[in-house]
């Protein structure tokens, strides 16, 4: 067999590691140290300000005209409204994602590869332009809302610019995130498994309880992941359909480096964000650890 | 016993089938709506697509998307070629390089943004179409790397056994042997590659430089200036496109072995 020497090895791998460690995890570190200093100067950092953690207080409390620390729930709102949204469409998609994933892994070879394809090419296909495409079915003076509007006995509803109009185009954005690790699940399940359970009494929402969904428990978590962070940190999908009225995280990161222009605070912001989802993270690895012990 | 005897799954997966395409349709058939106004249809028309092929910042920022996807992506095919290669065998740190390489994969592509634009700024590196090269080849590198591996984790050592028993050199059995083998996976990862940075839209949002627009950065200023039939044209093609390139990287990936 081909002989690999640790030099040769080397000289193929570092310039790919060193491409993603230098314009990516370069950045990162950076970003962790200026988020603790000021704002100031033409490029927006002061870099002779003393750090301090004073972005990060900024994210709670207010300074008042007289120098006291009041309470600003501004951007914990924000924060919270992130996490919720991510959640919910983290459920959305577990809800829509296991029967999809279940019915795939009981086609044929040629179906299951057909609809893999048809479930992947949303994925690939740009999510601007697949959230701009929810922009033109929900808006005002469409047919959808017309159509809403004649039925609602609420009196006109606004479909558009609001949390429902974001968790749809957040749970369709990220919907093949959940799918495809779990079908990487189902296509490897002994069928048989079920029968045992049916033979010995179960119902079929019991065998789905009991022997389905532990054996589901990786691809959902990997599922959960793949949703939950993209979620986290969505930009395109509120800014297009939240409509400036439903914020998340994402978009006040970008106003700190557009209209703000406060760059420090907006890299505490994405410190914040990174520390959630490694948060999250490490509690789905440990939860998972504890399922399969 | 086959799963169909879980009820309604093959209706709920019908729903979400419909769910993922109805949009886009809606889209493709907008584009091709002759009124003016983007939501009342008249009747068919090409009158938005012939706009959009005559329109010079439109045709400015497709030029820039395209020699940021082919330079991105073709840097980040080699690199994660070299990459897969090295990887073939089990060595001490093996584990944590397949960290470093998937780690764009998992990274909110916001963070990543706002960080790569702090440290461009903070060398003095020009923001523009170098510092977009430079930041989409950084994280087309693992859609590129994912194809290329599994094809290489399919070939058989025996074939470049046999050649090195017919005294072929390490160099000509690359060449001869390897590449061949392994080129339907390249081809795969670097269409992949291309797509992720054609349709990019936040990285190249936040490293455009004046005059720099790409593709989809003109899409969303030109949607948060109003909704106009040029825009379903652009989408639509955009779309399509893309479409086409990952249908291809599919079948070059079940290329036989």
């Amino acid at each position: 067999m081909t002989h690999q020497s640790t030099l040769r090895r080397s000289l193929l791998l570092a310039p790919s590691l060193a491409v993603i460690l230098v314009l990516i995890g370069l950045p990162l570190c950076l970003m962790g140290w200026i988020s603790f200093l000021q704002k100031g100067g033409s490029a927006g950092v002061d870099w002779n300000s003393a750090p301090s953690a004073a972005n990060y207080v900024r994210l709670v409390w207010e300074e008042d005209f007289d120098g006291t620390m009041i309470l600003n729930t501004s951007y914990l709102v924000i924060f919270l409204r992130s996490v919720a949204q991510a959640a919910v469409t983290m459920l959305l998609s577990l809800l829509l994602g296991l029967p999809v994933a279940l019915w795939i892994a009981s086609l044929s070879r040629t179906g299951r590869d057909i609809m893999l394809l048809l479930i992947t090419i949303p994925f690939w296909t740009n999510l601007l332009v697949r959230n701009y495409a929810w922009l033109i079915i929900l808006r005002e003076d469409g047919w959808v809302a017309q159509a809403v509007n004649a039925l609602s006995p609420f009196g006109p509803v606004q479909l558009l610019y609001n949390d429902v109009a974001v968790a749809i185009g957040l749970t369709y954005s990220f919907l093949p995130f959940m799918i495809l690790p779990l079908y990487t699940v189902f296509e490897k399940f002994h069928w048989r498994l079920l029968d045992a359970a049916h033979d010995l009494g179960a119902t079929r929402a019991r065998a789905l309880r009991r022997v389905v969904l532990p054996i589901a428990t990786p691809g959902i978590v990997a599922g959960c992941l793949l949703v939950f962070i993209p979620c986290l940190g969505a930009f395109v999908t509120p800014a297009l359909l939240g409509g400036g009225k439903t914020l998340m995280l994402g978009n006040i990161i970008q106003m700190q480096f557009g209209a703000s222009r406060n760059w420090p605070f907006g890299a505490a912001l994405s410190v914040v964000l990174l520390a959630v989802m490694l948060i999250v993270m490490t509690g789905m690895a440990l939860w998972r650890n504890r399922r399969t012990a | 016993m086959s799963p169909k005897r879980f009820p309604f799954t093959r209706e709920i997966s019908l729903a979400v089938l419909a769910y993922l395409y109805v949009p886009v349709i809606v889209l493709i058939a907008y584009s091709f709506n002759a009124n003016r106004t983007a939501t009342v249809w008249t009747h068919a028309s090409l009158d938005w697509y012939g706009r959009i092929l005559i329109n010079p910042s439109i045709r400015a920022a497709a030029w820039n998307s395209l020699v940021l996807a082919v330079c991105a992506a073709t840097a980040a095919t080699i690199l994660a070629l070299m990459a897969a290669l090295a990887m073939r065998r089990a060595f001490l740190g093996r584990g944590a390089s397949e960290t470093v390489l998937n780690a764009p994969l998992i990274l909110p592509e916001i963070v990543v943004a706002v960080a790569t634009l702090l440290l461009f700024v903070s060398v003095g590196v020009q923001l523009g179409l170098g510092a977009m090269i430079a930041a989409h080849t950084a994280f087309c590198i693992p859609f590129a790397y994912l194809p290329i591996r599994a094809r290489l984790e399919g070939i058989s050592a025996s074939y470049e056994e046999a050649a090195f028993d017919l005294y072929a050199n390490r160099f000509r059995t690359f060449r001869r042997v390897t590449m061949p083998l392994l080129w339907p996976g390249v081809m795969a990862g670097f269409t992949l590659a291309f797509v992720t940075s054609l349709d990019d839209f936040l990285t190249s949002f936040f490293l455009a430089g004046p005059g720099t627009t790409t593709l989809p950065v003109y899409i969303f200023s030109a949607i948060r200036a109003g909704i106009t039939p040029e825009i379903n044209a652009i989408s639509a093609v955009m779309l399509i496109v893309s479409v086409l390139l990952v249908s291809l990287s599919f079948f070059l990936g079940r290329l036989r072995r």
